[in-house]
């Protein structure tokens, strides 16, 4: 723990382990690490997936993949910081439809387009900074403050345009929406989500104020403790998170060109379930936007592969939720089952392997916090 | 570093990876020999008719479903029904994907959104398949042809037929609809005044209430009009939620039997109120024909019979011959008359 705070002192201190595993060399960090096996998956499922499913190996495929997974892959950006530090937000979707239907009631009104587009990005930030108001400033927990706003933010959408939809959009901003880059089978949201993913892992992996993310996920009274400011940290992310959910909301409705209080029902399991896919613990404190782009990309695939083998949504849904339980399950269990061999001493650890190092680095347990469970959850691997 | 806790590590890494990739084998492997049919067997121009419904295990599309299975093997194609759990517009865009991609024959979808799977549908137009919609609508560009349940025309003159019967041909009626300002609902009303002035002097429509597709809202309307209208001879709800509520407050009420109700309904709603003897008959049109018509116009299509335009005609098998009316539209004919004689055939 200490090690995180104070990396200086580490020649003295036995140290726990320290976030990302940074006394390997960089070419293990790489080659075992979690985003890794993830992308592996990735890449073993299209393969599998082309050598058995009929029309899956074609170029189309990618577009339409891709296309049906824009808006998941631009708010697992956002979503993946606020998991890691810890907390988490269900009323993405909800941010999404109420963008969408804010949009196109004010584009329906005569607003010029581009102003309404201002405006549903506005109304996704006031969306993220109230979700962050209840969870820094009034304390409540994310969870709870989320599951709320999720039906809240969801009831104003559909109670603002009923069961009916805008649909008449410029086709010119339609077209974009639906589009490819130039002759390729590249759809062109991939521009402003590139675009995005490089600003979030330069945010989160390269900077501060995404090592104070990590900081408050380990241990937040440490990082309270070391200067981090939890609460802006906290209130930023989901304001965050609410403008790129507003971004995709106005993105799905040019995409089908429509409006709708039920647009991306559902679409926050969706989220959730491919940025865990992707390696971040939801219990904070671990993961990274790569292997979250490959998590969102993963469950795509098979659900593309499921469809093109004409299996029902039911399928693809057990499927989805399998996965989902067997990665975050398996890898808790495995952590856990570590730990407790761990906890039992050195000398049992299973034989085997020399130990040229007598006294095992990190079997010492030098939190002086009075954190307990987190200390616990640290010393897992992973 | 190849301590045993980095082996640990390695392995609890790999588990999303093994999992992801264990899962799809399974599944796919459950469904090998199924899908080397399918690929072999879809081809360009085949006769695959693949049906697209707002969601699947909805007992209305069942129903047409089986009807469009029924006329596939009828005349010889390959049938499949795929669609998402929820009626959402953006979950059967990746069926229209998946499905171009596929190459079938034909989709014969009923639009959850008349504009927002319009580009998807478009997109498996330029690959060859034809698309027919049924039940509901997308926008007239974006399909080959649509096949409609019933005119409106239609619907009213057989609602005033069947009130007509149930009175016999004399009395106060009313009108229980659904919101004041539904659009179908106030066009059928319209015909069936039309109608009644025009063919039936002796019955009088003494008010239209509206319940708002609420069944509380129906019940207590229901209440109100029989309270108001001692004398009342008949009800006519051309509105499922409506003609149910109706016949819950009548079945326990003093004017059961006395009161005649009819309009549309399912006969799954309405069974246990037709064998009980408070309403005599019913109207609505068969889902089962309406699916076994689509499929027909879809091979219509796919052979190259018709091209959806006004005008054309093809033979539907036990259905006999339809004509493509203005906007693409097939209209399946007049609404299907359900009384205690055979409302046990039904099942939606």
């Amino acid at each position: 723990m200490t090690s995180l705070i104070h990396p200086s002192d580490t020649s003295t201190q036995p140290r726990a382990r320290s976030y990302r595993d940074h006394q390997r060399p960089l070419w293990q960090r790489i080659l075992f690490s979690r985003d890794l096996a993830v992308w592996v998956a990735l890449v073993v499922v299209y393969l599998y997936a082309s050598a058995t499913v009929p029309f899956f190996d074609r170029p189309i495929t990618i577009t339409y993949l891709l296309l049906d997974v824009a808006p998941i892959l631009l708010i697992a950006l956002p979503m993946t910081l606020v998991i890691i530090t810890g907390e988490i937000d269900l009323s993405v979707a909800s941010t999404v439809a109420l963008a969408s239907v804010s949009f196109g009631v004010l584009y329906d009104k005569g607003t010029p387009i581009v102003l309404a587009a201002v405006a549903a990005l506005l109304v996704g930030i006031v969306c993220g900074a109230f979700n962050g108001f209840l969870v820094t400033v009034v304390g409540l927990p994310s969870l709870a403050v989320t599951i709320g706003t999720l039906a809240l933010y969801r009831g104003i959408a559909v109670g603002l345009l009923g069961t009916t939809a805008i649909t008449d959009f410029p086709d010119g901003w339609t077209d974009w929406a639906r589009g490819r880059i130039g002759e390729s089978d590249i759809p062109s949201i991939m521009i402003p989500f590139a675009v995005l993913a490089i600003v979030f892992i330069v945010l989160l992996h390269f900077t501060a104020f995404g090592r104070g993310v990590y900081a408050i996920g380990l241990n937040e009274g440490a990082a309270r403790f070391s200067g981090i400011r939890v609460e802006r940290t906290k209130l930023v992310l989901f304001m965050l998170t609410g403008v790129v959910s507003a971004l995709a909301g106005i993105y799905y409705t040019l995409r089908y060109g429509s409006a709708r209080g039920d647009n991306a029902n559902g679409m926050e399991l969706q989220v959730i379930a491919a940025v865990l896919l992707g390696g971040v613990s939801i219990f904070g404190g671990r993961g990274a936007l790569p292997g979250v782009i490959a998590g969102v990309l993963l469950i795509g695939a098979i659900g593309s592969a499921l469809r093109l083998a004409d299996q029902t949504a039911d399928v693809i849904n057990i499927v989805t939720g399998l996965l989902l339980v067997v990665s975050v399950v398996g890898s808790s269990v495995l952590g856990w089952v570590s730990s407790k061999r761990r906890s039992r001493g050195a000398p049992d650890a299973p034989s085997g392997t020399t130990q040229s190092t007598p006294p095992q680095p990190h079997n010492n347990t030098t939190l002086t916090d009075p954190d307990g469970p987190v200390g616990e959850r640290e010393r897992e691997d992973r | 570093m190849t301590t045993p806790n980095t082996r640990r590590r390695g392995l609890a890494r790999v588990v999303p990876a093994v999992a992801a990739v264990l899962g799809l084998s399974l599944v796919l492997a459950a469904c090998g020999g199924g899908d080397d049919e399918g690929g072999s067997g879809d081809g360009g121009g085949d006769l695959s008719v693949t049906f697209l419904p707002k969601n699947l295990g909805n007992p209305y599309f069942d129903a047409s479903s089986t009807g469009g299975e029924a006329a596939v093997e009828e005349f010889g194609g390959t049938f499949k029904e795929v669609g998402p759990s929820e009626a959402t517009p953006d979950s059967q865009v990746s069926y229209i994907n998946t499905l171009t991609q596929q190459g079938v024959g034909a989709i014969a979808i009923s639009a959850n959104d008349p504009e927002a799977i319009g580009d998807a549908l478009q997109e498996a137009r330029d690959a060859g398949t034809k698309v027919v919609t049924f039940d509901s609508d997308t926008n007239p560009e974006y399909r080959d042809l649509f096949v409609s349940q019933a005119d409106a025309k239609g619907i009213a003159a057989k609602q005033v037929e069947l009130i007509a019967k149930a009175i016999g041909d004399e009395g106060k009626v009313a009108i229980l609809s659904a919101s004041a300002n539904a659009t179908n609902q106030n066009e059928w009303i319209k015909l069936m005044e039309e109608d009644l002035a025009a063919n039936h002097p002796n019955i009088e429509l003494v008010e239209t209430v509206y319940g708002d597709d609420d069944d509380q809202t129906s019940f207590d309307k229901t209440a109100a009009l029989l309270q108001k209208h001692s004398d009342l001879k008949g009800i006519i709800s051309p509105t499922t939620v409506g003609i149910a509520a109706a016949a819950r407050y009548l079945s326990d009420s003093q004017y059961k039997g006395k009161v005649a109700l009819t309009g549309l309904g399912t006969p799954d709603q309405m069974r246990e109120y037709v064998k009980d003897g408070t309403v005599g008959s019913f109207a609505l049109w068969s889902p089962e024909d309406l699916g076994y018509l689509t499929a027909f116009a879809s091979k219509a299509l796919i052979d190259g019979d018709i091209k959806g335009e006004e005008g054309d005609t093809f033979e539907a098998g036990k259905l006999g011959e339809y004509t493509v009316g203005e906007n693409g539209t097939v209209i399946l004919g007049e609404p299907l008359e359900f009384n205690k004689d055979n409302i046990d055939d039904f099942n939606f």
